[in-house]
């Protein structure tokens, strides 16, 4: 019952944005907020269901955008003759030594062990940078100003959703490897890292996906405004609901965008209830409220948080990849932790961890809220600066503040939640 | 020559940038690995506290500034110092009363306290925000060299000319002070005695006597002041960006592990362990291989590992180099 009611109340939100202001911004916050969801049900898979203190998300998020231009950008031949081959020569290379320096780490013992390693690895470095360096330098410089990169597949763009999740479900892997059965601390601050250092290599590996100079124009899976508006049939049609080409032509975009994510985001729920409910999502609460009591029952705890922990960064990524592709553009600059990252935690722990329905009704209310308090900060600004003469300091300061407003409303929206709804709006059952 | 050439390259732009950046991680750990020693979490709104204590010594600086006081050739920022401290407490004692005490009187596991302090970082970065902004703010006045390095040139007569500022020196200085009188404190004091005790055994402590929520008091005050001071030793160094002293928390966070967290001597260690290796991994040795290295051997690249951007992956590979061989840090965690 409780659930029916928050989430109508959620809708009407969102309803009242539409009526307010206008469709189009209640349609664009309605399509943010479904990727939002998905990232909740990502991160409530961690947290809620095995406790695992991801807050790396915005890494997976990220990886996810970089699916999305290495499926759907077409290739660009230039690159690929000029040095494709050896930049993934290298590449090989590189991971040739890391397997090289763990064999012989796990092969040798005393004295050889750490010089052996060391050597391996020296050795190898050298050996990649040699391969790899020229042919980078080589794809840089073809047409830095459109190209620069090796681009993609060429494939369609809804193929790069799964590839996005697989690419954040295998960088997931070899983080889980290493530092999971690390304390709950030390794996927040490796995740941590780990986000800062795939927005680094997004940044600064143009061979890779432009880094700064951003990729633009992304195919869509949705056909162009400005196609529909050009077409008479979609124009009459429009008409006769009483609207011009123009809007609908935008509202029919977001409409279709706002499905696909719907059907994505309904899929990846009932798999996550599914998965709540059965023998496993009960083997993995029961890790996550006695670890050694589940490890007695002969339960592989480092294994299974293994699992779930690629399982959910890989929806995460998905729901990256969604994002890039609504915006159309990958912009690895503007991938921010408290945005990605801390902004879905407020959403989990606002919602209710360990329950799927809270998780997505979080991350709704939250993206509605993240997306509202600006106007209605400056609402409230207005209100207060009223009285003050036009032009003064002060006056033009707090205006100026309310665009950060909502990072300090979070932070209290969070803080608020968890002393009053411990447990989150829709505890879990 | 060639020798003295290469070493003077290499104090001028790997010693003395790392033992003044480390001296600053040092101070920050120090914050990090106190509250994790005596209050049991991890304080994700660290770098945040930083950055508040920083903005309140930013805007005093200007204020003093407006009023024509200055500091010789010493930075401004130097006399505002203790109002920042004042302002840090102030700030970081009330939401301790209003946010953290609950928690603590409801003994909660300390991974709920972590989020809690996800929730105070917002708070404190939104306010960082709305009172100074966001942008970029340089607040270093005064002297700007303590030697330049045209003068080391003309007076060593060397190729290599080394420039130490203003404030690598007084960071370096500052760091040492704070840091004798911090372990002067732990050490000599009944206060600083007990709050070992404390983190040592809580139990313990609490059974002999000790009253905990002085021993909380008297850590928020530490912390707070060192957490004012690491912030405004990098500001002067650097510059003052909210986003920036967020993104401390990073190498903060891997100094205090490294060191192993709750360890007061390991936060130090670690602090330079981090420094060390972020400006040495990134720094191009080209200079340096060229005068210590006979001609033929010459290196003909920049012999830059990474570039400056990937400093954050140095924290964090030693980070995990260190977890996997040794998971309680270099030193023994988890006592003061």
């Amino acid at each position: 019952m409780r659930t029916v009611l928050l989430f109508a109340a959620v809708a009407g939100l969102i309803l009242g944005t539409g009526f307010l202001q206008s469709w189009n911004s209640a349609l664009l916050i309605l399509n943010m907020g479904l990727i939002s969801a998905v990232m909740a049900l990502g991160v409530n898979l961690q947290w809620g269901l095995a406790g695992l203190f991801n807050v790396g998300v915005m890494g997976f998020v990220a990886l996810g955008g970089l699916a999305v231009v290495l499926i759907s950008m077409p290739p660009v031949s230039a690159a690929w003759q000029a040095g494709g081959g050896g930049i993934l020569l290298g590449l090989v290379l590189g991971a040739a030594t890391i397997v090289a320096a763990v064999l012989v780490w796990a092969r040798t013992s005393g004295k050889l062990r750490g010089w052996g390693t060391a050597g391996v690895l020296l050795v190898g470095m050298i050996i990649y940078r040699m391969v790899l360096d020229p042919s980078v330098e080589a794809v840089e410089a073809v047409d830095p100003a459109l190209a620069g990169y090796l681009g993609g597949l060429g494939l369609p763009v809804l193929l790069a959703w799964p590839v996005g999740g697989l690419l954040a479900a295998g960088a997931a892997y070899v983080i889980g490897k290493t530092a999971l059965g690390l304390r709950s601390d030390y794996l927040a601050i490796a995740t941590l890292g780990i986000a800062e250092i795939v927005i680094a290599i997004l940044k600064n590996e143009d061979w890779l996906a432009r880094g700064v100079k951003n990729v633009i124009g992304l195919p869509r899976p949705v056909p162009y405004e400005v196609d529909l508006q050009n077409d008479p049939a979609f124009v009459e049609r429009a008409a006769g609901f009483g609207l011009d080409g123009t809007t609908a032509s935008t509202i029919y975009v977001k409409v279709e965008y706002g499905l696909l994510f719907a059907a994505v985001l309904i899929v990846l729920l009932v798999l996550s209830q599914l998965a709540l409910k059965s023998p496993w999502g009960r083997m993995m609460r029961a890790i996550r409220d006695n670890e050694t009591a589940a490890r007695a029952m002969g339960k592989d705890v480092t294994a299974r948080h293994l699992q779930v922990f690629v399982l959910g960064s890989a929806i995460c990524g998905i729901a990256g990849a969604m994002m890039t592709t609504l915006d159309g553009q990958l912009t690895p600059g503007s991938y921010q932790p408290l945005r990605y990252t801390f902004l879905i935690w407020v959403m989990v722990i606002v919602g209710g961890s360990g329950n799927n329905l809270g998780a997505v009704l979080g991350g709704f209310l939250i993206w509605f809220l993240w997306v509202q308090v600006e106007p209605i900060g400056h609402l409230l600004m207005s209100l207060i600066t009223a009285g003050m003469t036009d032009g003064s300091w002060l006056k033009a300061h707090l205006l100026d503040s309310v665009q950060h407003m909502r990072l300090l409303t979070m932070g209290i929206i969070l803080l608020l939640v968890l002393r009053l709804y411990p447990r989150g709006l829709l505890p879990e059952r | 020559m060639d020798l003295l050439n290469g070493f003077v390259a290499l104090a001028n732009f790997v010693l003395i940038p790392a033992i003044a950046y480390g001296s600053q991680l040092a101070l920050g750990a120090l914050g990090v690995t106190l509250i994790y020693g005596i209050l049991r979490f991890s304080n994700f709104a660290h770098g945040d506290t930083m950055a508040v204590g920083t903005m309140v010594t930013v805007l005093a600086t200007w204020g003093l500034q407006a009023m024509g006081v200055s500091f010789g050739p010493l930075p401004t920022a130097l006399l505002a110092i203790p109002i920042g401290i004042l302002g840090a407490t102030a700030l970081v004692l009330l939401t301790d009363k209003y946010v953290y005490k609950f928690y603590r009187a409801q003994k909660a596991k300390p991974v709920i306290l972590v989020i809690v302090s996800m929730g105070v970082m917002f708070i404190y970065n939104g306010l960082t925000r709305i009172i100074i902004g966001p942008d970029d703010y340089r607040f270093a006045d005064g002297e700007r060299f303590v030697i330049s390095a045209r003068t080391f040139r003309d007076m060593t007569g060397l190729e290599e000319g080394l420039a130490l500022r203003t404030t690598q020196v007084i960071t370096v200085i500052t760091a040492i002070v704070v840091v004798a009188a911090l372990f002067w404190f732990l050490n000599k004091t009944r206060t600083g005695k007990s709050m070992r005790a404390f983190s040592d055994n809580e139990d313990l402590a609490l059974l002999s006597g000790i009253n905990p929520e002085r021993v909380v008091l008297v850590t928020w005050l530490i912390v707070a002041s060192l957490a004012t001071v690491a912030g405004v030793l990098y500001g002067l160094d650097k510059s003052f960006k909210a986003f920036t002293y967020f993104q401390l928390l990073l190498p903060i966070f891997a100094a205090a592990i490294v060191g192993g967290l709750g360890n007061p001597l390991g936060a130090i260690a670690g602090g330079f362990v981090i420094a060390f290796s972020e400006v040495g991994i990134t720094y191009a040795w080209k200079k340096v291989l060229t005068y210590v290295l006979p001609p033929a051997l010459e290196p003909d690249g920049l012999v830059q590992v990474l570039s400056t951007e990937y400093k954050f992956a140095v924290s964090f590979v030693i980070l995990v180099i260190v977890l996997l061989f040794r998971p309680t840090g270099l030193f023994r965690g988890k006592s003061l």
